[in-house]
């Protein structure tokens, strides 16, 4: 399992790289090391309000379908709308396919660097 | 195997029809298809083995063991089927005039008067085709009480708990309302203080099914639909495991004001190949005026479906219930739950539950120190089972159980077939550890290995299609 040191990470397994003011955001490679392969993945729009702590997406494995939460609140400025075909980036690469891009960022929930983060998920099993 | 539309041989039909006995009727102009319809044309000697062909690529409660758990593959006895293909009940036309159709409606009623008993509730719908569609209905009840009583514009939500069934949620949707989803407590039940933190005006109600699907009792359910109907809300009880407590205790006592039950689970008809079914809908005296009504049984009004529902499924349920009795309903439901202790203390040591106290009619396991320690996982275990001539358990759900097996024995299983699987358990367990390699290909002697399920799922191909010649 890859848990890359310049990111942050969410509890509900969301990565977060800053990149200026924009939160670039996708989900880990335990996430989806732990839902299986990735068949579809609904996207918001550009130009969605986005708020912390809830929904913006979902992403449907060979094992069931879950949420994916937002880390941040902002304004969503860019979707990565490749994965709409090819979802299966996300288990080819977690942090190369990021989801979407979040700028004025107005709040973000409690996020645990790498070492933390490891921790937690060996936690979670 | 080849489909049977590849078997097809154009001319070999089958017309041993008898000689037309009513004048014959040219169909209108509009009403004739341009085209012939694709269906294949076999002898009836091709036709019964293509199906025994078929018979013999899958496994069924009468081939063998088939814990699938949430799925109560119970044994469905032949006297349901006997029953259900009496002529008076096979020849009968829904529009027939009611002289002629007196005794499908008792059926109807004398269904209806058993179920209600058994639920606790006040009146009885037949109408549903199956468990999804009487969650619909269930929740469009809970929405017309509402909107009767001019609170339907601010009661906008309905309560599902993280464990629930997916359909809940996606009923819940369906029927306009916004999921608040509440994670569990940590013995798999409602944590209360989430509850009450997001109960309030705009509640319309709680789906909830129990025992929950970890196969735990919730203690606390009459708190529970007390704070519910304190805020003004509804409950709504998910018949989904049923078979546990049925004649043993009664979801209207418990405080539910619906639910429905999938007759063709619970109350033994065959199930798992698509249908039909049937989801009776059971409501509490105030919700009756919005019970979907069928003109047989004489009523008017709201329909889900089209005349009585799936009536012979009905047949071969009361059949059931009749058989068993005041006393066997109950028996039943208690050795269900024996069987799913018995197996999973068996099972205990090698394995490990996910929850380790006594559970109701089916119980859950937890692979992920097992996956951690032999990187075999619980699919890799499902899959090998196929082998020793087991159906595969329910994989990774509830969803709150991380690699999760979930077993449901049912009561028709005797002792030695829950030695024997929990047998094979063990020899997987240790199989694991010696050779996971061989696990991760498993199964091994089966016609189908691991099917391409991202392919499946993402281009599906759902009906045959001729090749282009």
């Amino acid at each position: 399992m890859n848990y890359p040191a310049e990111l942050k990470y969410s509890k509900s397994h969301e990565w977060v790289k800053m990149d200026g003011d924009v939160a670039v955001i996708g989900i880990s490679d335990f996430a989806q090391d732990a839902l299986g392969d990735v068949v579809f993945i609904n996207l918001p729009a550009e130009g969605d309000e986005v708020t912390a702590g809830e929904s913006f997406g979902d992403v449907e494995s060979v094992k069931a379908v879950s949420d994916l939460i937002c880390p941040v609140s902002g304004v969503i400025c860019a979707v990565n709308e490749e994965l709409l075909d090819a979802p299966e980036k996300l288990n080819q690469g977690a942090y190369d396919a990021w989801i979407i891009k979040v700028e004025n960022i107005t709040d973000q929930e409690e996020l645990l660097d790498a070492a933390a983060y490891e921790a937690f998920c060996a936690e979670e099993g | 195997m080849k489909l049977i539309f590849e078997k097809s041989a154009p001319g070999r039909a089958l017309s041993l029809l008898p000689p037309c006995d009513v004048e014959l009727v040219a169909l209108p102009e509009e009403l004739v298809r341009e085209t012939a319809p694709a269906l294949p044309e076999m002898s009836e000697t091709d036709i019964s083995r293509h199906y025994t062909e078929l018979n013999k690529n899958v496994h069924g409660v009468n081939c063998g063991f088939y814990p699938l758990g949430s799925c109560t593959m119970k044994y469905n006895p032949r006297i349901d089927e006997e029953m259900a293909a009496l002529p008076g009940f096979t020849q009968v036309h829904p529009l027939a005039p009611a002289y002629a159709t007196e005794g499908c409606r008792e059926v109807l009623e004398t269904a209806s008067k058993y179920l209600c008993e058994i639920f606790g509730m006040d009146a009885c719908t037949f109408q549903p085709a199956a468990g999804a569609h009487g969650e619909f209905t269930g929740i469009l009840l809970i929405k017309q009480y509402h909107d009767a009583r001019g609170e339907g514009a601010k009661r906008t939500k309905i309560i599902v708990p993280d464990s629930a069934h997916g359909t809940n949620p996606a009923t819940a949707n369906m029927c306009g309302y916004q999921v608040v989803n509440i994670p569990s407590a940590p013995n798999g039940c409602v944590d209360l203080e989430a509850l009450k933190a997001v109960l309030g005006e705009d509640t319309a109600g709680l789906m909830l099914t129990n025992p929950n699907t970890v196969g735990i009792f919730d203690e606390n359910i009459l708190e529970i639909t007390r704070l519910v109907h304190e805020a003004g809300g509804l409950c709504y009880y998910d018949g989904a495991n049923l078979n546990a407590v049925m004649g043993v205790v009664r979801p209207g006592d418990m405080g539910f004001d619906c639910i429905h039950s999938n007759l063709h689970k619970t109350f033994a008809t065959p199930h798992g190949g698509g249908g039909p079914g049937a989801g009776a809908v059971g409501c509490k005296a105030h919700l009756m005026p919005y019970l979907p009504k069928s003109a047989m049984m004489g009523g008017e009004g709201i329909q889900v479906r089209s005349f009585a529902g799936n009536f012979l499924v009905v047949v071969k349920a009361l059949t059931y219930i009749m058989t068993l009795g005041q006393e066997g309903i109950p028996e039943a439901a208690k050795n269900a739950v024996l069987n799913a202790n018995y197996l999973m203390r068996k099972i205990q040591g090698t394995f490990e539950p996910a929850f380790d106290r006594t559970c109701m009619h089916e119980f859950v396991l937890d692979l992920s120190g097992f996956k951690k320690e032999t990187g075999v996982s619980a699919l890799d275990v499902a899959k090998s089972l196929i082998d020793y001539g087991m159906h595969p358990p329910t994989m990774y759900f509830p969803l709150i159980v991380h690699e999760a097996l979930m077993l449901e024995p049912t009561e028709t299983e005797s002792r030695e077939t829950l030695d024997w699987a929990a047998d094979v358990f063990r020899q997987l367990y240790e199989l694991a550890h010696k050779d996971p390699e061989f696990m991760h290909n498993a199964p091994h002697n089966a016609q189908i290995g691991r099917p391409d399920e991202v392919r499946a799922a993402r281009t599906p191909i759902l009906r045959y299609q001729k090749a282009e010649a």
